[in-house]
């Protein structure tokens, strides 16, 4: 079925992704990253990075706004929680879908300009999303205390199967628990879904046009195409992925505040796409990955523990060291995070994932001695 | 008009351009007959550009109309009069630096066999033999098989010339319209092009050229037109144009270059 056909190269990357992410408890343990709060974050976050590549990596319009779609995702789910059943599915389901709707109505009127002018409308509309559901929008977000279950929720649908139980629920997939390393093998699965969707997109005739849009949006309106609704498709997909990582958040934890739709979680999935390298696949993940570790891991270093990593400096120095070191973990984990993002910028501006291919191309060269004709360029299939 | 013998497949109907208080081009009434190459020459700044950017809808004329094949285009968009059957070749070659000589030349017949939009997202390019084999023909019609799969951007200006030329062969347009074609070209690309155009030709694809190389103008044309200063001055033959001396007039310098054809 052409449904679940994938090129053969696809498929195996799709198989080694799969078993990176599904092994990932055991290689993230050397890390120190091996919990499953920060797991999850992992495959959340890397849904919400594909899906922003899909619209960025492939057509070229940069998204400021895209966090709007995220906190739409996660009110969603969470009313979905509320009103319906604490099962996952229906949660997940309503979030794509309202979330799609979200960004057809922003996406259709921020695709009337290009350019900076794109990424400034859809900046304009995320802040005045986010601003609408911090007040104005109190009843259905819950303003500034955050959207949460209560004792009180209606959920029909569970509550006509079974009697209320003593405390608040969590999350379930048919009835079984989505908390800790279950609540992580979900998101890890809905990740690998949604990485085989993105494959589908990036190989389809769809995602060559997208493609022809990011190189040269006026030929290919010479050529026939009608190229505004192809970037619109692109941003209502993006916007469902990106709901579905909010969804995602709330079944994790199920809460939903106004900031997870601020200005600074829309830049986050932008240096996110940018580190791991635009318009390739895995790059998003890897951007994501090391965004979520350091927000995670480098900020909770302090001045104890680089004490103890710097014991082999001699005593004098010691102290300076550590005092210098100090300032790029703990609070300041964002400056090493900086730090990283201006070298890859800079030295590498395909992302992480041009770092990849420049060593792939060195052993690919010292491999088989230099012939005429091969250093012909790789097809780009 | 008896349309049994001319059968007028693009008629530009009076068209002005005004830029400001500049006539780039004024009165001009132009029709092009059904499988001929039909080419536009005058000297640098004559409008010969702005004609073919209002027939091809990327600039509206200030009054007047353009109609092919019964139809107007003056008003529709650009991707609208492509998918009627227009096709064009750029003074600047206009493709997709980013992708692959045969991505490039694959695009446009999925503009052609899919329409302006389509969401396809189940099919897998690769799966695409039909359409890859014709993109291949065509490329090596035009004398690129062997950087097929080279990155557009990193082509010669000539080979992104003859690549663009593809992109609109594998559409079949009815009418194709080019703008200098052979602009930076070696002479024997020069001539593997004309060889090229002219076996298009053959196939019956009407086409508008604009073109400062008289060798190939001679080479090519059924019939001439002489743009000045936003003017027709003259239109006929090419050889009641190579004589007239108004047309030698508008060139001063480079009437020599008519002489040097024979």
């Amino acid at each position: 079925m052409a449904l679940f056909q994938l090129s053969r190269r696809d498929a195996l990357i799709l198989a080694i992704f799969a078993l990176v992410v599904i092994t990932m408890p055991v290689w993230t343990a050397p890390f120190g990253a091996n919990y499953p709060g920060l797991m999850q974050k992992f495959a959340i976050y890397a849904i919400f990075a594909i899906g922003f590549n899909i619209l960025f990596g492939l057509t070229g319009y940069l998204s400021f706004g895209h966090a709007a779609f995220l906190g739409v995702g996660s009110y969603t789910a969470v009313w979905s929680f509320k009103l319906l059943t604490m099962d996952a599915l229906p949660a997940l389901l309503f979030a794509v879908l309202i979330s799609g709707l979200f960004a057809l109505a922003i996406g259709f009127l921020s695709l009337r300009r290009s350019g900076i002018y794109f990424s400034i409308l859809t900046r304009a509309f995320a802040q005045m999303s986010y601003n609408l559901a911090y007040s104005v929008l109190t009843p259905i977000t819950n303003g500034e205390t955050s959207l949460q279950l209560t004792l009180q929720d209606p959920r029909l649908i569970d509550l006509a199967l079974a009697p209320r139980g003593a405390g608040l629920p969590t999350a379930s997939l048919f009835g079984m628990s989505l908390s800790g390393l279950s609540g992580f093998y979900f998101c890890a699965v809905v990740l690998l879904i949604a990485f085989f969707f993105a494959q589908k997109v990036f190989a389809s005739p769809f995602g060559m046009m997208l493609r022809g849009i990011k190189s040269n949006q006026m030929r290919m309106s010479y050529t026939g195409f009608n190229t505004r609704p192809y970037a619109l498709t692109a941003f209502v997909i993006s916007g469902m992925y990106a709901g579905l990582a909010g969804a995602l958040l709330a079944v994790t934890d199920p809460l939903a505040g106004a900031e997870r739709m601020q200005w600074t979680a829309s830049g986050e999935v932008v240096l996110m796409t940018i580190l791991g390298g635009v318009g390739t696949l895995i790059g998003p993940v890897i951007g994501a990955w090391l965004i979520k570790y350091f927000e995670n891991i480098f900020s909770s270093f302090n001045e104890g523990i680089l004490g103890r990593f710097f014991d082999f400096v001699p005593a004098p120095l010691h102290d300076t060291v550590v005092a210098i070191a100090s300032k790029f973990v703990g609070e300041g984990w964002q400056l090493t995070l900086g730090l990283l993002f201006v070298l890859v910028v800079v030295f590498l501006p395909g992302g992480i994932m041009e770092g990849v291919r420049r060593i792939g191309a060195l052993f690919r060269r010292r491999g088989s001695p230099p012939k005429a004709g091969a250093m012909r360029v790789q097809p780009a299939e | 008009m008896t349309t049994s013998e001319r059968n007028v497949v693009l008629h530009v109907d009076d068209v002005s351009k005004n830029f400001g208080g500049l006539h780039a081009l004024s009165d001009i009434d132009l029709e092009v007959e059904e499988g001929q190459t039909h080419a536009i020459i005058g000297p640098n700044g004559a409008g010969k550009s702005t004609l073919l950017n209002v027939i091809i809808g990327r600039l509206a004329p200030s009054s007047g109309a353009v109609v092919f094949d019964g139809q107007v285009l003056t008003g529709r968009k650009p991707h609208q009069i492509n998918q009627l059957g227009v096709a064009r070749v750029f003074q600047t070659p206009e493709i997709f630096p980013e992708l692959t000589v045969l991505q490039n030349v694959m695009v446009p017949a999925f503009a052609k066999r899919d329409g302006a939009f389509r969401v396809n997202i189940l099919r897998n390019v690769a799966g695409e033999a039909a359409l890859r084999d014709e993109a291949e023909a065509i490329i090596e019609d035009v004398g690129l098989s062997d950087r097929r799969l080279s990155h557009a951007g990193s082509l010669s200006r000539g080979d992104k010339r003859r690549m663009e030329l593809a992109m609109c062969l594998i559409q079949h347009p009815r009418l194709l319209l080019l703008d200098e074609p052979t602009a930076g070209m070696s002479r024997h690309d020069t001539n593997t092009t004309i060889d090229l155009l002219k076996k298009i030709k053959a196939r019956g694809m009407t086409k508008v050229i604009i073109e400062h190389d008289m060798h190939v103008v001679f080479s090519l044309a059924d019939k001439i037109s002489v743009l000045s200063g936003g003017r027709i001055i003259a239109e006929g033959l090419p050889d009641d144009v190579r004589g007239n001396i108004k047309v030698q007039e508008a060139y001063l310098g480079g009437a020599h270059r008519l002489e040097a054809t024979h």
